[in-house]
């Protein structure tokens, strides 16, 4: 019962720390010497591992410390980084990603990963194929591996202490975990150690530590005339002191910083190199200071608070409205300059709320690599994923649905747009390809897109496929654009690979992406050239909560049709009304449109007086139209999208409500339930 | 158990027709005069419509209906209960509301002899005080089976 309402908190810096780890894997990848990363890495699985032990999901706690190890062994430098492990170390990292996801869901976040955690403790010992050579090679060079790397100078303040009879010594101290001040427990032990020695360096560095930018642990270096005992007695006797290990360091046994920069350079001017590069590192973690600052200025609000919010606000709306009305009549200089201040104050207020709601695309996007990682690898393709834009701001509503769409389309563009390598060289193009997912603001909109430079779409293919699924008569393909023959693939029930794959072609296709697109108020877009790669183009509505709507007059009833799905409005005359098939039509621009009555869908109390003309909706979904028969148009309105709530759920074609500027609700119909 | 016993209940009480009827306090959010209901389309015929409550659009079942009365004529005293159960919340549309009252627990009879009236589906419990019969509603039951 306590733990319940930490769950949440639990679930969702789980993920944050899992997510941390994927993105500092892949940047492992890229640069398998940098153990700041492997520190990152290892710093936001224990964070993980404590909390999940805190909550009592052994399992979790479990495969996080396996994985724990095998990182602590690499940033020892007792194992060197090797493809092999990291393959192993992602896999963890999915595993415990399914853990946190089934916990999330309700269940208990049990998993069966034996073959993870035997994989994880061959890494541990060594067994590991592909690391033996290299664990021997760190094993022979480093007796005693020491834990920091230190730059050139420090280097030499060592050793010339060394040589004057001072004792160097690492030492790492572990912070118990329910450490409340860790800072100041920091403090103290460092005045401690500078009683008796001078402290030349520590991990993570001071500024971080006096910030308590750090987990439980950090290591300092310092150089003293007492024995490691001693020392070690008296950082001991600082309370709420977990462990401390210490560790002498001898000249030779440095871990030197130049290390990092020797292998990617063929040339043999290292100096120049180490003096380029090492600041660049210090500006590559200043701005990953940068980066961390913000966050903590940032609270954690559930979204339902920010509805509540936004409905009582709202209601302060309608009742400036009133107010407005109320100071005209009155004409009082005074009151009118004070409701218009109100009026100001209260939309710059609105403008807040609703930004408060907005989240960076990024949330989505940062799972990404990882997924083409795996997939480039299981397909033995080369791919390069290339992300703009990340930090485009979307509705959080709209960022939920979004994600399982893109990750539809991106798997499509790598298993049927990218070639494999062979291919891609024989028709002389780079051995790898590039996937290009690009979000940024227009207007009103958000439009998010996937760019491949694969084989494109072929579209006597895509054609040829519809004609014999029955999606498109022959007759039919003739009349299509480009663009809607590429379009077809969205079509249920299509799928152009020739041979199905685990990645895609599984039934659930294409047709799914453009569904929720849609459902979301959105459009999708292909273009195609072949031999030159596709572009997959989505147009978002910024945010979900307001939505642009049609006011019509059904009776005495109100109802509100979303732009999104009209194509026109317009009034016909009764005796232009055809019967089909018991079913009122109208030829509507050389299209037959059936007639619906929506008086009759909604069995709205009849007034009974007949005109003798239609005012028409002409509304879509997907290639089908239909009309819409109303009394009459209000007009064009942004309004607030609400929901019925849970009592009642799954109305007939109708999506939600919206409130008016009297305060009444108008429900908002849903087209797509009308059409069949 | 028996500090269980002597804890005391504040019940809601409210009129439909000539009878008094109750709901724990718990459940109730507010109670709200009748405003404009939109209706809705396609729903039970116990289900009014939907109103906006001070931002939230908020299901309003006539509990009348609901019951099988016959339904009334709305007045001055007609109100809504703002009942909130789990995550649904419903308005209740009563005829008239009474009181608040506190009753200790062991006053609530469990099985009451209410047979032939067709809200007994409904029903949690009765309490009996001086000459008055408060009819405790099962509101789980009350807002189940749309």
């Amino acid at each position: 019962m306590e733990m319940s309402q930490y769950l949440e908190i639990f679930i969702e810096e789980s993920k944050e720390n899992l997510q941390a780890c994927n993105e500092q894997l892949l940047a492992l990848e890229k640069h398998p010497n940098d153990l700041s990363i492997v520190n990152e890495i290892f710093r936001a699985a224990h964070t993980l591992k404590g909390m999940a032990a805190t909550m009592g999901y052994d399992d979790l706690a479990n495969l996080t410390h396996k994985m724990e190890n095998v990182l602590d062994g690499i940033r020892n430098g007792v194992l060197a980084v090797t493809p092999g492990i990291l393959d192993v170390v992602f896999q963890a990292v999915d595993d415990l990603e399914a853990m946190v996801f089934s916990i999330a869901d309700g269940g208990d976040g049990k998993r069966d990963v034996s073959d993870v955690v035997r994989l994880l403790q061959q890494i541990e010992s060594g067994d590991a194929p592909g690391t033996a050579a290299e664990q021997e090679v760190a094993a022979t060079a480093t007796a005693l591996p020491s834990r920091l790397t230190y730059e050139a100078y420090e280097q030499t303040v060592i050793e010339e202490a060394i040589e004057q009879g001072f004792k160097c010594f690492e030492i790492s101290v572990s912070l118990r975990e329910d450490c409340l001040l860790k800072a100041a427990r920091v403090y103290m032990v460092f005045e401690l150690l500078e009683k008796d020695g001078e402290v030349i360096k520590s991990d993570p560095p001071v500024d971080q530590l006096e910030e308590e930018r750090f987990d439980r642990d950090f290591t300092v270096s310092i150089l003293t005339m007492e024995s490691a005992e001693s020392m070690a007695g008296k950082v001991e006797s600082v309370s709420e002191i977990d462990r401390v290990s210490i560790s002498p360091i001898e000249t030779g046994t440095f871990r030197s910083s130049e290390d990092t920069f020797t292998e990617p350079s063929p040339e043999k001017i290292q100096h120049e190199i180490v003096e380029e590069s090492t600041p660049r590192l210090k500006e590559e973690n200043a701005e990953n200071v940068k980066k961390a600052a913000p966050s903590s200025k940032t609270i954690r609000v559930n979204i339902d608070r920010l509805d509540i919010l936004m409905n009582l606000f709202e209601e302060l709306v309608i009742d400036r409205g009133r107010l407005e009305e109320i100071s005209k009549q009155f004409d009082n200089p005074e009151l009118n300059e004070t409701v218009e201040r109100m009026t100001r104050i209260s939309g710059d207020l609105q403008s807040i709320i609703l930004n408060m709601r907005m989240v960076p695309v990024e949330t989505v996007f940062n799972r990404f690599p990882r997924m083409v990682r795996q997939l480039a690898k299981d397909l033995d393709k080369q791919i390069e994923l290339k992300i703009e834009g990340a930090e485009t701001e979307l509705d959080r509503t709209v960022i939920d649905e979004i994600g399982d769409p893109l990750v539809h389309l991106i798997r499509n563009a790598i298993d049927h747009g990218i070639e494999t390598p062979e291919v891609r060289t024989k028709h002389g193009k780079e051995p790898f390809g590039t996937v290009k997912l690009k979000a940024y603001h227009s207007g009103n909109h958000v439009f998010i897109e996937l760019e491949d430079d694969g084989a494109g779409i072929n579209k006597e293919k895509v054609l040829q496929k519809a004609i014999d699924k029955g999606i498109v008569s022959s007759d039919q393909a003739l009349t299509l654009s480009d663009r809607q023959i590429y379009e077809l693939i969205l079509s249920s029930g299509f799928s152009t690979a020739e041979k199905l794959s685990d990645i895609s072609g599984r039934g659930v296709g294409l047709d799914v992406v453009r569904s929720t697109i849609e459902s979301l108020g959105g459009s999708i877009t292909i273009d195609s050239t072949v031999g030159e790669g596709s572009r997959f183009s989505i147009q978002l509505p910024l945010t979900l909560s307001i939505i642009a709507v049609m006011l019509v007059d059904v009776k005495s009833e109100k109802y509100a049709i979303p732009l999104s799905s009209i194509i026109e409005t317009a009034i016909i005359k009764k005796e232009d009304v055809l019967h089909a098939h018991n079913q009122k039509v109208i030829d509507f621009r050389g299209k037959v449109v059936p007639l619906l009555f929506l008086e009759e869908v909604f069995e709205v109390p009849s007034e009974g007086d007949e005109a003798d003309q239609y005012s028409i909706v002409l509304v879509r979904k997907g290639e089908k139209t239909a009309a819409l028969v109303v009394d009459s148009f209000i007009g064009q309105q942004e309004v607030v999208l609400k929901s019925l709530g849970h009592y009642l759920n799954d109305i007939f074609a109708i999506s939600g409500a919206t409130i008016l500027g009297d305060g009444q609700v108008a429900l908002i119909i849903d087209c797509n339930a009308l059409i069949h | 158990m028996t500090e269980v016993m002597t804890e005391q209940t504040k019940l809601i009480v409210f009129q439909l027709h000539d009878k008094e009827y109750a709901l724990e306090v718990e459940n109730v959010r507010s109670i709200e005069k009748l405003e404009h209901i939109t209706r809705v389309p396609k729903t039970p015929e116990y289900v009014k419509g939907v109103i906006n409550l001070r931002g939230v659009v908020t299901p309003i079942v006539d509990l009348r209906v609901r019951f099988g009365l016959s339904s009334v004529q709305d007045t001055e005293h007609t109100r809504v209960i703002m009942v909130i159960l789990e995550d649904k919340e419903v308005g209740l549309i009563v005829d008239a509301a009474n009181d608040v009252l506190d009753v200790r627990t062991e006053d609530i009879e469990d099985s009451p002899d209410v047979a032939g009236v067709q809200e007994a589906d409904y029903v949690a419990g009765v309490v009996k005080l001086d000459k008055r019969l408060l009819i405790l509603l099962h509101l789980d039951k009350v807002l189940q089976a749309l």
